[in-house]
């Protein structure tokens, strides 16, 4: 299978903090990716560098045949073909679940008005808050906003979708419907690069665990083997701290 | 002193009606001198605001440099400044010239604060949230940033906008004659207090609802703020 | 003469400056000092209209509502005027300094009375309700656990509002005081050359530019606390 995402030696400085000390990270289309590791160990970092959220201060990422890091790139033709979903959401508070999507939509696809609202409101759909088109983010649940933001990135038809802890800053009761949603999509063959501590839907649904500890990648593979047969120390501590929850 | 003459001293109908037809040119200045200079300092406030998104130390200090210290002069002695030190250098300025830079320079200061403040109220994720769907760095402060911090801003801006209608009293003192000069003017003719009290009267009537607004709005904003 | 030459004869003259800096000394001493009055007065009436406000009675506050709008509604050159314009008419003569001290007072009483009242609002009733519960008295409960709170809330507000009403002494230069600008454009009058213009918006720099870094320092410092 042909990568999609490509990134090698990938390393991000923080004034003196080092983040990433030369990541690599490849990604098979219509793979699912988990990556997994304590807080601080870069994983977030890692995934805002593959759409250059943050600039990697070394390193080279190629996304769907695109140099990410290459000046002449232009940057927000390339970040259509990369969606992502947040921690908190970040839902514009002004707009309605259909404006949050149809807006770039309309304003990067310049597709006209109609084409636009068509379109954000079949990936509503996909998402099973077509009826809630209307609603403005304050007026739905956060599993809800959760489900408008992946929403938001599937309407523009992405190559692949990164997703930074999609499920962390939502009440337990609300995960499921998220989860359901990010199961749709990769039944639908969408590649997806994962930050989560969601360890059952790791293990249910993911091709691959890729362990990072201290802005390296300390050990991947198959979910069965890191989860059932961890190699490193790191990872099987890492593991039963988890499973502990 | 006997009600009477109080009364004939503050409020003579025989002097409102000589002096009201000088007035009312007064009150239309002012109006027109509102209109001209509130949309001038936006103008003003809107490039120290945009300038202030540039991140470099370069622009970022001069530029903080420049706004604080057109908020540590009084606008009077700006205005005063220009009217009557610029001719010293060879300009000559009209008194509408000078108040149109002298609030150029104070009014865009401090609406640039305020607009400044509004945009950066707006959290970062909103940006991320927003490149991260292609948009451009304009694209995002134009849909995205700029209507969430125009609401954020809304109480300050109406306050300073009415700080700005006020302040347009000070042109009295280069001799423009808005409302306050043309009722001094009518006081020192009349010998009478009555031109005063109405201008007084006027400006309260035009502003107050202002005022209310503002005393509902900003209440709810201190409320929100623990 | 060269551009900047003439430009520093005009607005930089070493020799006017040495002759009219006495007096813009002497005006700056002056500004402080009114300066200062208006704050003191200002800010008590305003606190203490916010403490009579909080008793809750009806008329009371219909009338404390109304001066405040008044003030805050009327540009501060206007009450000036009023007071030293108007009063004589009523054989009540006030002095320059008196006029703008009184004017400018009730200006910021408005101003802090509406922010010393807002922080009284934002604290919860549940303050109260604990604090009466305890056996405390309605004031011992307003000066020990109610206000406290709302003072750190109107902190940096009340700041910016104070800043920005005491830079209205210079108005104080148009009813005949010799503070900073009024020394200033004396000195542009008889020495015919703008230097000492250029001295008093130095001297305004000197009083004002500190306070309004510390403004901005507070500001930031409080948010940051939120």
């Amino acid at each position: 299978m042909a990568a999609i995402v490509r990134a090698h030696g990938i390393h991000k400085h923080f004034g003196a903090l080092h983040v990433l000390r030369g990541v690599d990270l490849e990604v098979a289309e219509r793979e699912l990716v988990f990556v997994i590791g304590p807080s601080g160990s870069g994983k977030s970092t890692l995934l805002r560098c593959l759409n250059r959220l943050e600039e990697p201060s070394g390193g080279r990422i190629e996304v769907d045949g695109i140099d990410m890091l290459d000046r002449r790139t232009d940057i927000n033709r390339a970040r259509q073909r990369i969606g992502m979903v947040f921690q908190s959401f970040n839902l514009y508070p002004h707009m309605t679940a259909l404006g949050n999507v149809a807006l770039a939509l309309r304003q990067v696809l310049k597709l006209p008005r109609g084409e636009a609202e068509g379109r954000a409101r079949a990936a509503l759909e996909r998402v099973g808050l077509a009826d809630r088109a209307g609603h403005y983010p304050g007026q739905l649940s956060g599993g809800q906003q959760q489900r408008v933001a992946i929403a938001r990135a599937v309407a523009l038809e992405p190559r692949v979708m990164l997703f930074d802890e999609p499920t962390s800053a939502l009440d337990p009761e609300l995960v499921g419907g998220v989860l359901q949603a990010m199961r749709e999509l990769r039944e639908s063959g969408m590649t997806m690069v994962v930050v989560s501590h969601e360890m059952g839907f790791a293990r249910a649904a993911a091709d691959r665990v890729v362990f990072m500890d201290h802005g390296l990648v300390v050990e991947q593979g198959a979910p069965e083997a890191v989860f059932g047969a961890p190699r490193e120390e790191r990872t099987r501590a890492f593991i039963r701290q988890i499973d502990r929850h | 002193m006997s009600w009477d003459d109080f009364a004939l001293a503050f409020f003579s109908l025989d002097i409102l009606r000589q002096a009201c037809p000088i007035l009312l040119s007064g009150l239309v200045q002012t109006l027109l001198l509102s209109a001209m200079v509130v949309p001038l300092g936006l103008f003003g406030g809107v490039l120290l605001a945009l300038l202030a998104t540039v991140r470099s130390p370069f622009v970022r200090w001069p530029l903080m440099a420049w706004v604080d210290v057109f908020r540590s002069l009084p606008p009077l002695v700006l205005l005063i400044f220009v009217y009557a030190g610029l001719p010293f250098a060879g300009l000559e300025v009209s008194a509408w010239g000078a108040v149109a830079i002298g609030f150029f320079l104070n009014t865009g200061a401090y609406y640039g604060e305020i607009l400044r403040a509004g945009i950066e109220s707006v959290p970062a994720g909103q940006v991320e949230a927003a490149r991260s769907t292609g948009l451009s760095r304009g694209q995002a402060m134009a849909w995205v940033v700029l209507p969430q911090a125009v609401r954020n801003m809304l109480p300050d801006l109406i306050s300073n906008t009415l700080e700005v209608v006020k302040l347009t009293s000070i042109a009295s003192v280069v001799a423009l004659p808005e409302l306050l000069f043309q009722a001094r003017q009518a006081q020192s003719v009349t010998f009478n207090a009555t031109p005063i009290v109405a201008a007084a009267v006027a400006y309260f009537v035009l502003l107050w609802p202002v005022v209310r607004l503002l005393s509902r709005l900003e209440n709810r904003q201190l409320a929100g703020r623990r | 003469m060269t551009g900047w030459e003439r430009f520093a004869d005009s607005f930089l003259n070493a020799r006017v400056a040495a002759e009219y800096l006495p007096k813009i000394v002497e005006g700056f001493g002056l500004t402080v000092v009114l300066a200062l009055c208006i704050i003191a007065a200002g800010l008590a009436a305003g606190l203490a209209l916010a403490v009579v406000r909080s008793l809750g009675v009806r008329p009371l506050n219909w009338l404390i509502i109304f001066a405040v709008d008044l003030f805050r509604a009327l540009p501060p050159l206007v009450v000036i005027a009023l007071f030293y314009f108007g009063l004589p008419a009523a054989g009540l003569s006030l002095s320059g300094f008196a006029a703008a001290w009184l004017a400018l007072s009730l200006v910021l009483m408005a101003f802090s009375e509406e922010i010393f009242w807002a922080g009284i609002t934002a604290v919860p009733k549940g303050q109260w309700e604990a604090a009466r519960s305890t056996g405390l008295g309605f004031l011992p409960t307003l000066r020990l656990v109610v206000l406290p709170q709302a003072l750190r809330i109107t902190i940096p507000p009340l700041t910016n509002r104070t800043i920005a009403i005491t830079k209205n002494t210079a108005l104080a230069s148009v009813v005949a005081v010799p503070e900073i600008l009024g020394a200033a454009q004396a000195g542009v009058s008889f020495g015919f050359n703008p230097t000492p213009l250029t001295l008093g918006a130095a001297a305004y720099l000197v009083l004002f530019l500190p306070v309004v870094v510390l403004g901005r320092w507070i500001e930031t410092r409080f948010a940051w606390k939120r």
